[in-house]
């Protein structure tokens, strides 16, 4: 508590937890001597055994002066030790295999970790996926290009935007087309309002997960404000399909800025809500820091990216080292922790959410005018009363939807910054309508592979909390 | 490569792997340099970063991922299968590796011959379950996994999903009045 | 209570749909997200779209307590067996609802991994279509099964009330 995150945006006071200054003075002994004795007197002539005395008479009862400081502090949840010794000299004998899942109220989807335990200390842990495998990259080869994002879009499920925009993004390096400005300031503002909205999910489980029971309902309130806006502007409440190659599907609604300007004081106050009751709460503390530690080396072995390597310190953030779709015209900052445990990856998901607002602010403030999408008639379909107009158009119209463009031969790969970490697409290309392979990066696989790391020779209450804070999602680990 | 005989024996093709194009990054020309069967090929995209790939011959393959992790590679991104069906190697690996310090990625293609090729996970231990994973669907092996099993599809799930000639599966759509029409 | 040859009668009737408006009150769901309608499960039990007013809003991770099972996402080959193992825990009277497209058909998937209709797995009582259908559609479902149980057009024999 007295060490807490390093934040790049460190305008904000780092919460302290202060022992309390004046300690109650030790009660003063001639009286309770005197009721003591008076206590004595009554006794005496009993056959009460002595240790009885002691232990039950009004005396023994008081607060003893300093000695039980130490053991007041842990217990007022000053101090916070970790007086559980773990023994190694136990035999191998002690040990056995639990399975946790796939039906699991807490593993985020159908995941199923088998653990060996030793007692309430975890020795080992393997992670076993494959349950919402949805063959998606066999998928992919079937679809066209322009439907692939129907495809892509509900692996990651709760980022929707940054898969088809992963997609969207490879595709046009391939296809050599122009993207006007407005269809990039749309795809940066959905995708960072998703973030926020998966954030806010991350909230929700991850609260319920540790037993904040109550976070689960808070989540949702502001997460149902962002669902409606995605439903104003593209239909629908998840895997919208709106980020397309070659544009975005539709322009934003009349009367959208309102809708994001009520967005941008409901949501920061709901946060700055949940901030309050968890950020210095002593249960929360105790359950989550220095739990779940990943150094910045296993993570850039593991395959760890995002939000729980920056936890650990790896200052590293694809919207400003790789940026895409016109990301690096606005100004925000990226938390990055210290510790690399559950805490800080909290810490760094709720920091980053009010950047993302931060965004949001600008892009609606500075949003131009324009195309939705690009004018390649190739690429994207005509309007649709040109096609009663002209030929040409109906021409487009129909090649684009029954056979698909085409996109030149090559193999290319795109990656976003998910809430997740990395989301990456790898699409080989062999000059057909339809992609030859389309490989997914998935951030939550690698960060799966890496829970033994981060579990081992630890307890299993700390398993949920530490799967929770990775924040994986099962669709990205299947596909 | 201007001046070549007709026949090219032996010693013309020491002299000819020589003359590949060197890269001109200077990392990667070091590695160039101590790998010459390596092939760097760079492309910069209109509306992306530059994309730099090394064609590495399957005897290499492991040295080679470990001189590019030491030479400043060192974050584990991505292990990927590909099935081009006809063309020899039918298999190919794709690794994704990235620098943090120089803000690079480096992509390594490496022809599978017939269907086994080394493993990576002594050098980079997350290549552990995408190598697992590209076993699962492609039918590759990877010499010296750990624990190389199905990871995605049930265990005893035969054939490899993701080779080209196995078929996607579909079902064919049943409808109502399907048997009326005529 | 009712035996096998009583004629039904006002007090056999009467007491059927008693047990009837018992089942449909407090209905508990099991946990089984899977995947996308899964979200949108967790969204219809949040404080917006309130399922606790149906009395629903426990979703019991064990399937020995839960009367309802709501099949949310795609399911795979290999959570076939699962699916089916937790079903069977379910103890009498149970009910599925079938949620989204993918528990229902297959979805948009029509390919080798994943049950094309969770129906050739365990018997679907209702089906939400939505891909995912949003927390109204599956209130909609719920509500739906409600009735039927109601009106008796679902039945679960369970040696109270055997009908003829």
């Amino acid at each position: 508590m007295s060490d807490t995150p390093n934040l790049v945006t460190g305008d904000l006071e780092a919460p302290t937890i202060e022992a309390p200054h004046d300690a109650s003075p030790p009660i003063e002994s001639d009286s309770a001597d005197r009721r003591r004795r008076v206590h004595d007197v009554w006794v005496a002539g009993t056959e009460e055994p002595e240790w009885v005395r002691q232990a039950t008479d009004e005396g023994a009862q008081e607060l003893l002066p300093d000695a039980d400081e130490p053991a007041l502090a842990t217990q007022r949840g000053v101090v916070v030790s970790d007086d559980y010794v773990v023994d190694d000299d136990v035999d191998e004998e002690e040990r056995q295999i639990i399975n946790m899942g796939p039906q699991h109220p807490s593993t985020h989807g159908v995941l199923r970790l088998q653990l060996e335990l030793e007692g309430e200390t975890i020795r080992r842990v393997k992670p076993i996926i494959g349950y919402l495998h949805t063959g998606m990259e066999k998928t992919a080869e079937t679809l066209t290009w322009l439907q692939g994002p129907t495809n892509v879009t509900r692996m990651d499920y709760l980022s929707p935007f940054h898969n088809e925009l992963a997609y969207s993004l490879a595709v046009e390096q391939l296809l050599d087309v122009d993207i006007p400005p407005r269809a990039q300031a749309i795809r940066i503002l959905m995708s960072e309002l998703n973030r926020v909205s998966s954030h806010l999910l991350f909230l929700a489980t991850q609260g319920m997960d540790i037993g904040a029971v109550s976070m689960m309902i808070y989540g949702w309130r502001e997460r149902e404000v962002c669902l409606a806006f995605f439903e104003k502007v593209t239909g629908l409440r998840m895997n919208h399909n709106y980020i397309r190659p070659g544009g975005v599907a539709a322009d934003l609604p009349d009367g959208w800025e309102d809708d994001v300007e009520e967005l941008l004081s409901v949501v920061p106050a709901g946060v700055s809500e949940y901030e309050e009751l968890l950020n210095e709460n002593p249960i929360f503390l105790d359950r989550t820091q220095g739990v779940g530690v990943i150094t910045p080396e296993e993570c850039k072995a593991l395959g760890v990216t995002g939000p729980t390597a920056r936890a650990s310190g790896i200052d590293w953030d694809l919207r400003k080292v790789f940026p895409y779709s016109g990301i690096d015209a606005y100004e925000f900052d990226v938390p990055v922790g210290k510790h690399g445990d559950v805490f800080d990856r909290y810490i760094v998901r709720v920091k980053e959410v009010g950047q993302s607002l931060r965004i949001v602010r600008q892009v609606l403030e500075t949003m131009p005018a324009g195309d939705y999408r690009t004018e390649d008639r190739k690429v994207t379909p005509p309007p649709r009363k040109r096609i009663d107009e002209s030929m040409e158009a109906l021409i487009h119209h129909f090649k684009i939807f029954t056979e698909g463009f085409k996109v030149s031969p090559g193999e290319v790969y795109q990656a976003v910054e998910s809430p997740r970490g990395e989301l990456g697409m790898y699409v080989v290309s062999t000059g057909g309508a339809r992609p030859w392979r389309v490989h997914v990066r998935a951030p939550s696989f690698a960060h799966v592979q890496a829970l033994p790391v981060m579990m081992t020779d630890s307890l299993v209450a700390d398993i949920v909390a530490t799967l929770a804070s990775t924040d994986p999602v099962l669709g990205d680990v299947d596909r | 490569m201007t001046d070549q005989p007709a026949e090219p024996t032996p010693d013309d093709a020491a002299a000819e792997a020589v003359h590949l194009p060197v890269p001109d990054d200077p990392i990667l020309a070091g590695l160039a340099g101590a790998f010459p069967s390596v092939e760097f090929v760079s492309f910069s995209p209109a509306a992306g970063p530059q994309q730099d790939i090394a064609h590495v011959p399957a005897a290499v393959y492991p040295e080679f991922v470990a001189a590019a992790r030491d030479s400043g590679f060192d974050a584990f991104v991505d292990l990927c299968g590909v099935d081009y069906l006809r063309r020899d190697p039918r298999f190919e690996i794709v690794v994704n590796l990235l620098s943090h310090e120089r803000r690079q990625r480096l992509r390594i293609r490496v022809g599978v011959p017939g269907d086994v090729v080394a493993s990576i996970t002594q050098v980079f231990e997350g290549a552990s379950f995408y190598e697992r994973e590209a076993y699962d669907l492609f039918g590759i092996r990877f010499s010296g996994h750990p624990d190389l099993t199905r990871i995605l599809l049930p265990d005893e799930w035969e054939g490899y999903p993701l080779r080209k000639d196995y078929s996607v599966g579909s079902v064919p759509v049943q409808f109502k009045e399907a048997h009326q029409a005529t | 209570m009712a035996g096998q040859t009583t004629p039904p009668g006002m007090l056999v009737t009467t007491l059927e749909k008693g047990v009837n408006w018992a089942r449909t009150r407090s209905m508990w769901p099991a946990a089984f997200g899977l995947a996308c309608c899964a979200i949108e499960m967790m969204a219809t039990g949040a404080a917006h779209h309130d399922l606790s007013r149906f009395g629903m809003e426990i979703f019991r991770a064990s399937p020995r307590q839960a009367d309802l099972m709501i099949v949310a996402g795609r399911v795979s080959q290999k959570m076939a067996p699962v699916l089916r193992q937790v079903y069977d825990q379910m103890s009498e009277p149970k009910w599925v609802i079938s949620m989204g497209a993918c528990a229902s058909t297959g979805g948009m998937f029509n390919n080798y991994a994943l049950v094309q209709g969770v129906d050739q797995v365990v018997p679907v009582d209702i089906y939400v279509p939505g891909c995912p259908p949003g927390p109204q559609s599956l209130m909609h479902g719920i509500l739906t099964l409600h009735d039927k149980i109601m009106t008796g057009e679902i039945r679960r024999e369970t040696g109270l009330t055997k009908t003829a």
